[in-house]
């Protein structure tokens, strides 16, 4: 828990608490759909700055949480039946499968590596043309250039020992998603500014005037956050549903147009299924069938087991915003980062591990004070 | 995960058997090697959005400065640092 005068700009930030005070007159419910956003709320006890009148419910944007667990358990198939290089990003390689994560895996002697990149992967299946190297990819729409990319270079390099588990997941289709369960709540939305950065606002509008809501792009900064809260209170106080950019700095409404090409040459819109969620319609990317050879899910035959979840986690109650992580009650008792019964626990971006970290902060200041 | 980190351009070179244009970025005391092809018109001297290799975005300095000062104070900066591998 931070106090106000450690912010880096605390007049700022203080001026924008000020202005939703003053903004509010009501109770309202505002979803951040980016997981950094959530570590950042979280992180930074924005969430005990904000009046009671205003709940914020963290939604589904942590792309590590969201991977199917039968995906998980390919991976490590892969790497330790079929011996391939496994390669992916840190807090992938953590996430429990049915059987064992991929750390655990390369405890057992597979060859599974943490890599910054996927451009770092090529260079791996260039350097080891007689292993076959698997990147696998997860992310939302910012992570999908590198990983479009790197396909795209491996083919300009002639190599035929690297292909890409990918499991992306896009953020419009999740909204939704969100806002199709009769049981949601949610009355605005701060959509993820680097996802805007790749893909642009031309997708957000519709949202907005479809369901009736306020969706502000918003950065990952506590003024940033604070102000794109502020943008949605006023339109929802002013009964308006638009969408506003808070984040025009960085987020043009085109978006990256060379990111959004390479995207389109390596990818085609799929329906993917989210972990906790289920299958939700046309909300994923997978690799392109003419490039098919770059599939690793096509590549290689894994036997499919569907593995079941555990019956206790209510992660995807919690994903869509219908529960908070502490409504668990496995919260914190069977569940923690160190023994996760799911995946919102394993990844800092997660929604119940950074309810975890932020409930020890708090119980320590209470202490204390 | 899903946060760029801003970094300026130290250098472009050729990788990949000279097929590809890749920068030498540098934040903070950290340098790492990122594909421009997404922002094609980038210089040495910029200042880039950098996401898990990519940079996705070019920024103006000041903007720059008080993004990396924000992610190194939340200590959001590990994804650059070599992982040990466990
Ligand atoms: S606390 Fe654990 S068991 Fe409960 S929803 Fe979160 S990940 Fe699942």
């Amino acid at each position: 828990m931070k106090y106000l005068a450690e912010y880096r700009a605390p007049e700022v930030v203080e001026g924008y608490l000020r202005e939703i005070r003053k903004t509010v007159t009501r109770p309202w419910t505002i979803m951040e759909v980016c997981g950094g956003q959530t570590h950042s709320l979280v992180k930074n006890g924005l969430l005990n700055l904000l009046p009671p009148e205003v709940q914020m419910i963290h939604g589904p944007g942590c792309p590590v949480c969201v991977t199917p667990l039968h995906l998980i358990d390919k991976a490590v198939f892969l790497a330790q039946e079929r011996g391939v290089i496994l390669c992916s990003f840190g807090d992938m390689i953590r996430v429990p499968g049915s059987r064992r994560s991929l750390l655990e895996a390369k405890a057992a002697g597979a060859d599974v590596r943490i890599l910054y990149s996927p451009l770092e992967a090529v260079k791996l299946a260039q350097e080891n043309p007689n292993r076959e190297v698997v990147f696998f990819a997860v992310g939302f729409e910012t992570t999908a250039p590198a990983n479009a990319l790197s396909v795209q270079y491996a083919r300009q390099l002639g190599l035929t020992n690297y292909s890409i588990l990918a499991s992306h997941v896009l953020v419009p289709p999740a909204i939704q998603a969100v806002m199709a369960d009769p049981e949601t709540h949610i009355q605005g939305f701060l959509a993820a500014g680097h996802v805007c950065t790749i893909m642009g606002l031309d997708q957000y509008a519709p949202l907005a005037a479809q369901y009736g809501v306020p969706v502000v792009v918003t950065g990952f900064e506590p003024a940033d956050l604070l102000h794109g809260i502020l943008l949605t209170l006023k339109q929802l106080e002013n009964g308006e549903c638009r969408l506003d950019n808070q984040y025009t700095r960085v987020v043009k409404p085109e978006g990256n147009p060379q990111a959004r090409q390479v995207i389109d040459q390596v990818f085609e819109v799929v329906d993917r299924e989210w972990r906790g969620v289920g299958v939700i319609p046309q909300s994923g990317w997978d690799v392109r069938p003419e490039l098919a050879a770059f599939n690793a899910n096509l590549k290689f035959e894994v036997p499919q087991q569907r593995a079941a979840e555990c019956p206790d986690c209510i992660a995807g109650q919690v994903l869509k915003g219908i529960k908070k992580p502490h409504q668990c009650s496995q919260f914190g008792t069977r569940c923690t980062p160190l023994n996760p019964l799911g995946a919102p626990m394993v990844s800092s971006e997660g929604a119940c591990a950074a309810y975890y970290h932020y409930a020890q902060a708090s119980l320590a200041v209470a202490e204390v004070g | 995960m899903c946060l760029a980190i801003p970094g300026k351009i130290q250098s472009i070179e050729p990788r990949f058997d000279g097929l590809i244009r890749m920068a030498r970025v540098q934040f903070g005391g950290i340098v790492k090697e990122a594909s421009l092809d997404m922002v094609p018109h980038a210089q040495v001297g910029d200042y880039v959005l950098v996401h898990v290799g990519v940079a996705i975005s070019v920024v103006d300095e000041q903007e720059a400065q008080r993004t990396f000062e924000y992610l190194a104070e939340i200590g959001e900066l590990d994804d650059l640092v070599p992982h040990q591998q466990l």
